[in-house]
């Protein structure tokens, strides 16, 4: 197991280290020149050239792009992301306030995707053809079809204007988080329902099933005890990966429910050119989500014994 | 040539599949799908609903009753009634028009990103896959790193930096969702080049480029069909979810995203506003899953 841990946290620096490259070049799109642009938000006025040059000597641009890249590197290494345009605090900072947020609709978003899909799932794969097979298939056709921001509105309608009984934007109290978790969770149950289905289905053909129930097990023993243990495993990477989505897919929803997380920072930081919030936000999510999907395969490898001895 | 006219499955099928089914799968046995296609309702459906926006978008013209950008001051927020079928907008544009003529953008935005990413991605899949070594080593990585995000969020930061608008978010869009093909067509193009007959092109004097035109390309396509049909749907969430923003499509841009987006702050008083164009993109997301689908199980039977 210790090998494996190993071999996984060292495949983890080159692939970071492509992700700082792609954060780091990200900054070469911006059209207009970096230090006049943050000269220009400084004094309020357009800067004159020699103002600019020396800002660009200041901030480093006149170095080599390897050099920048090296600099940039140690200080993002050091949590020093750069300071926002906008509101002139440290990046890491408001990202690191923010970031609990988005895990919060993020992670009861996952917690309804599981409750709403793996059940129905396995029902439409044991009742295959059945009743809960189709109305399975007519959800998950819908939940893929639907965009994200249509059904928060849909919510909206439902909870807030017809009922009344959800708040629409905010973030004061635990009702603020239902409807944007609900969102997610939506959305993401669609595609987990149909995988347990197909790997339910999948498992129960197995011989070993066909032998559980030749010593006569009964159905419910079988299904639990050895078909679920064994669709669960694939499942669980799939969770992980749909976690990564949700956290890509708040954006959207925290910027309808005006939710205060790092997707709503973004988009904000977007509208404004606020490029160190951006850069520094492709460079926490994409660690975010490198950590994330270590620790799936790190649970992977302790469910099952054959990919942690997997010598490839 | 027989193998040019074969049909391979959805490449995942291949690149996990047992051998056994891969000498299946290089069978001439496309019409043999294409029939089972046929014969699959929800995969009709879905294809008549592409059909027919499609007919929309290409006549839009002669069914809109009016200009999508016609003002009508004195029919602000109007209800559905016999002149305009679905209602105005706050500015007094009729909605039905807006709606057709935004498949157009819709569709066409779907469209042209989805040529932009197959190009990329088989592109280099090919090359990565054909020549392999140091070349697949280098865009392997590549893969991995731009796998590591979701394709969201790098599209979105590559929009952020470079303004919004409907062409940098289609920019933003090839430069991310390349991956997956590039992956699927590496995958396939190691086993296409194992085959006999291209070892007997290439002792025939087959030079790189007519071997990988004429013979490796040919073998790809199937399964970038299938794989674009499936994708085509979440191609256009992204797109109209970005135009949602106010990323993307511009007002007064008849796109279906940017519509929903004009119609928020009237959703209370016009709820029909944000109603119908998040019916139509539901609809035509719903036409590329039912054919995405149905084009999948026919050419791999396992689900």
């Amino acid at each position: 197991m210790l090998y494996f841990i190993l071999r996984r946290l060292l495949y983890l620096v080159p692939v970071w280290v492509g992700i700082s490259l792609v954060a780091f070049l990200l900054t070469n799109l911006t059209p207009g020149d970096p230090a006049r642009l943050a000269l220009q938000r400084e004094l309020g006025r357009q800067p004159t050239t020699e103002e600019t040059a020396a800002a660009r000597e200041q901030m480093g641009l006149n170095d080599p792009a390897p050099v920048r890249y090296v600099n940039w590197l140690g200080d993002a290494l050091t949590g020093d992301l750069g300071t926002s345009y906008r509101t002139g605090t440290p990046v890491l900072e408001s990202l690191a306030e923010r970031f609990p947020n988005t895990l919060q609709i993020a992670g009861i978003g996952l917690l309804l995707a599981i409750v709403i899909a793996i059940p129905l799932g396995v029902l439409a794969a044991v009742y295959r053809q059945g009743a809960v097979d189709h109305f399975s298939r007519i959800f998950a056709l819908l939940g893929a079809s639907m965009p994200s921001y249509w059904i928060a509105y849909l919510l909206i309608l439902l909870f807030s204007v017809r009922l009344g009984v959800l708040p629409v934007a905010g973030s004061q109290t635990w009702q603020h988080a239902v409807m944007p978790a609900l969102t997610l969770g939506i959305g993401g149950s669609a595609s987990l329902m149909r995988l347990t289905r197909s790997e339910t289905l999948e498992t129960l053909n197995q011989d070993y099933i066909r032998t559980a129930r030749a010593k006569g097990l009964r159905s419910p023993a079988v299904l639990t005890r050895h078909a679920l243990r064994n669709t669960m495993i694939p499942i669980s990477t799939v969770l992980g990966m749909r976690f990564a989505g949700m956290l890509g897919g708040a954006v959207i929803v925290e910027t309808i429910f005006s939710w205060p997380g790092i997707g709503k920072l973004m988009v904000d930081a977007i509208f404004d050119r606020d490029y160190p919030m951006i850069q520094g936000f492709v460079l926490f999510m994409g660690t975010a989500f490198l950590l994330i999907n270590l620790v799936v395969d790190l649970g992977y490898g302790l469910i099952d014994p054959r990919i942690r001895l997997a010598r490839s | 040539m027989i193998q040019t006219t074969s049909s391979a499955p959805l490449a995942g099928a291949i690149l996990s599949g047992s051998d056994e089914r891969l000498g299946d799968a290089w069978r001439p046995k496309r019409f043999t799908a294409l029939r089972a296609v046929f014969q699959d309702r929800s995969a009709v459906l879905g294809l008549a609903i592409l059909v027919l926006v499609t007919l929309v978008a290409v006549f839009a013209r002669f069914i809109a009753p009016y200009d999508p950008a016609a003002l009508d001051p004195t029919a602000n927020l109007a209800p559905p009634s016999s002149e305009h079928w679905l209602g105005t907008d706050n500015l007094g544009r009729d909605l039905f028009s807006r709606l057709v003529y935004g498949s157009r953008w819709t569709l066409g935005a779907a469209s042209l990103a989805a040529a932009g990413i197959v190009l990329l991605g088989v592109t280099i899949g090919m090359l990565a896959g054909y020549f392999g070594g140091i070349i697949d080593d280098l865009l392997m990585r590549l893969v991995d790193v731009l796998l590591a995000f979701p394709s969201i969020v790098l599209a979105l930061a590559i929009v952020g930096m470079l303004g919004p608008s409907l062409t940098n978010v289609l920019i933003g869009m090839v430069a991310v969702w390349w991956v997956d093909y590039a992956r699927v067509v590496r995958g396939l193009t190691l086993r296409v080049v194992q085959n006999d007959y291209v070892l007997s092109a290439h002792c025939c004097g087959c030079g790189h480029r007519r071997m990988v035109l004429h013979h490796v390309l040919p073998n790809v396509i199937p399964s970038v069909i299938v794989l674009a049909t499936l994708e085509l749907g979440s191609l256009m969430l992204a797109i109209s979810g970005l135009s949602f923003l106010g990323l993307g499509a511009q007002p007064p841009t008849p796109e279906w995203g940017t519509m929903l987006n004009d119609g928020r702050l009237f959703f209370l008083n016009a709820p029909q506003l944000m109603m119908y164009p998040g019916i139509a993109i539901t609809l035509v997301v719903l036409g590329c899953n039912l054919l995405g689908d149905g084009l999948r199980d026919a050419l791999d039977p396992r689900y």
